[in-house]
């Protein structure tokens, strides 16, 4: 067999004699993302070409995973992959193995010739990998070895996103591979002018910003676990209540069940949708302080919802404060600026402060439920 | 645009050793939140409360001029380590995200480091 590729494998056939394997080596041709359209031939054995087009699939793809819905095909199989007709003075793009960056970065290449070397981050983004070091130096190593990436190319530079920095030390690289690591902008959207301006970032796009775009992006990420605990906590509510009320049953649960979900919804809404939605413009800066205030300002709502009496008004305001609060404080994970230092010493004080208010608002809560009669409303 | 968002005061780990510094800019490269600037040759921290710990500084320097305490700024990940809980958490915005351009929305991904299938996610993992 001469250069053919023996297409059922991983494996090369060179000459009949040398065995070497697919520079995919880690990629099974079953496993290869729906966005392969084809292959470019190397020296050294061929790379998949992926589609700079999203399919119908790939956003809904992403759509899904936005919402949380279902984790299927989430990750891409790492190692290198081809945008267009690259050769070897081409630049490689180093980036995450999550399919929604992948696809994202393919979709940016258009009418580009680049090398795509995809790490393995467990099906996680550049950010989040590089603080877990998933991201980082010796991946970054082990995927230049396996993809013999220094035969697919006569240069030395690998453009990495600069968000990857906190797992990559570009010294360590350099001097383990003599691979040089630039970093390219923190926006994919940045990503062409940065190629086009000779590599060069401007101030502007080494900065990570948190716009209401973006801010808004985030919400239905933080709103889906959050509404599966409002039904959960309802149901217990209007359980304890059917049991403890002194109406029957099902007019307890129903009557109890309905305040709880729209006390829940509010304070769910103020926290997980408001606050995060009009952060800068909230009083304070931490974040739990942001949520307090939209929840007392939906709290404000609630008579307009429940009708209640004085025990139940105060219980569902301060479960409804108290909720807001710890989901918008839970929102530090979702921002692009808080440290570990500030979001420890704000939960040192909110926490403490969450729980009180919670307990208060459920002993009042019980009061209420003992001393109503039940069902009447 | 809008004014910059600003975090809490006096919190950060941050220290950079100017002694050692040599002046070779990459900490003021990966900086995300403009923290670090050059003077005279030399890195400067500039606003240190606008620093988020997440390190990219240290790591880049080849002098190891520059030390904080890395981690994520997550209560959710904070919440799952007092509690004892595996599954370490991680936050915080796809790195290559746009708002509006043409590649696509903003992407966010929170993602919980556990085999798939079966991944609880909560807030930010």
């Amino acid at each position: 067999m001469s250069d053919l590729c023996c297409a059922s494998s991983k494996v090369c056939c060179y000459d009949g004699e040398t065995k070497i394997e697919s520079i995919a080596l880690t990629i099974d041709r079953d496993d290869l993302p729906a966005s392969v359209i084809g292959e470019v031939m190397t020296s050294v054995g061929p790379v998949p070409r992926v589609s700079t087009e999203m399919s119908t699939s790939d956003r809904l793809g992403i759509w899904k995973l936005r919402w949380g819905i279902g984790r299927m095909g989430y990750t891409v199989p790492p190692g290198l992959y081809s945008v267009g007709e690259p050769d070897a003075g081409s630049d490689v793009l180093v980036t995450a193995n999550y399919r929604m960056t992948f696809d994202l970065l393919r979709s940016c290449m258009k009418e580009r010739n680049v090398w795509l070397l995809v790490l393995d981050t467990k099906g996680v983004n550049v950010w989040c990998a590089a603080g877990k070091g998933t991201f980082g130096t010796e991946e970054l190593i082990k995927r230049i070895e396996l993809s013999k990436l220094s035969d697919v190319i006569n240069h030395k530079r690998l453009i990495v996103p600069q968000l990857g920095a906190p797992g990559v030390a570009a010294h360590e690289v350099r001097k383990r591979t003599s691979f040089k690591v630039m970093y390219g902008p923190v926006e994919l959207r940045d990503i062409s002018a940065y190629l086009d301006n000779g590599r060069r970032a401007t101030p502007a796009m080494r900065r990570k910003e948190f716009p209401l775009a973006e801010r808004a992006a985030i919400v239905p990420m933080e709103l889906v676990p959050a509404s599966k605990w409002v039904l959960y906590i309802t149901l217990v509510v209007a359980l304890i209540s059917g049991i403890l009320g002194r109406g029957t049953f099902f007019e307890d649960a129903l009557h109890y069940g309905s305040q709880s979900l729209f006390a829940l919804i509010l304070g769910t809404f103020a926290g997980g949708v408001v606050a995060p939605l009009m952060l800068p413009w909230l009083p304070g800066r931490a974040f739990a302080l942001k949520g307090a205030f939209t929840g007392a300002a939906a709290a404000l709502l609630i008579p307009f919802f429940i009708l209640t009496t004085g025990f139940e008004l105060s219980a569902w305001t301060l479960i409804t404060i108290s909720l807001s609060s710890y989901l918008t404080m839970n929102f530090t994970g979702s921002s692009t600026y808080t440290s570990l230092s500030g979001v420890k010493k704000e939960m040192k004080e909110a926490v403490p402060f969450q729980i009180t208010a919670v307990s208060v608002g459920l002993i009042l809560w019980l009061a209420a439920l003992f001393t109503a009669g039940g069902g009447t409303a | 645009m809008t004014r910059k968002i600003r975090y809490l005061k006096d919190v950060t780990t941050l220290e950079l050793f100017e002694e050692k510094c040599t002046g070779c800019g990459m900490c003021v490269v990966v900086c995300p939140h403009g923290v670090l600037a050059m003077d005279n040759g030399l890195a400067r921290i500039v606003d240190r409360d606008a620093c988020m710990e997440c390190s990219a500084c240290s790591r880049n320097c080849p002098e190891e001029a520059i030390t904080v305490e890395a981690g994520v700024g997550c209560a959710q990940a904070i919440i799952n380590s007092a509690l004892g809980r595996s599954g370490d958490a991680c936050c915080g915005l796809e790195d290559y995200s746009s708002s509006g351009s043409d590649c696509g929305t903003t992407a966010n991904g929170c993602e919980c480091e556990v085999p798939a299938p079966k991944r609880k996610r909560s807030g930010c993992c």
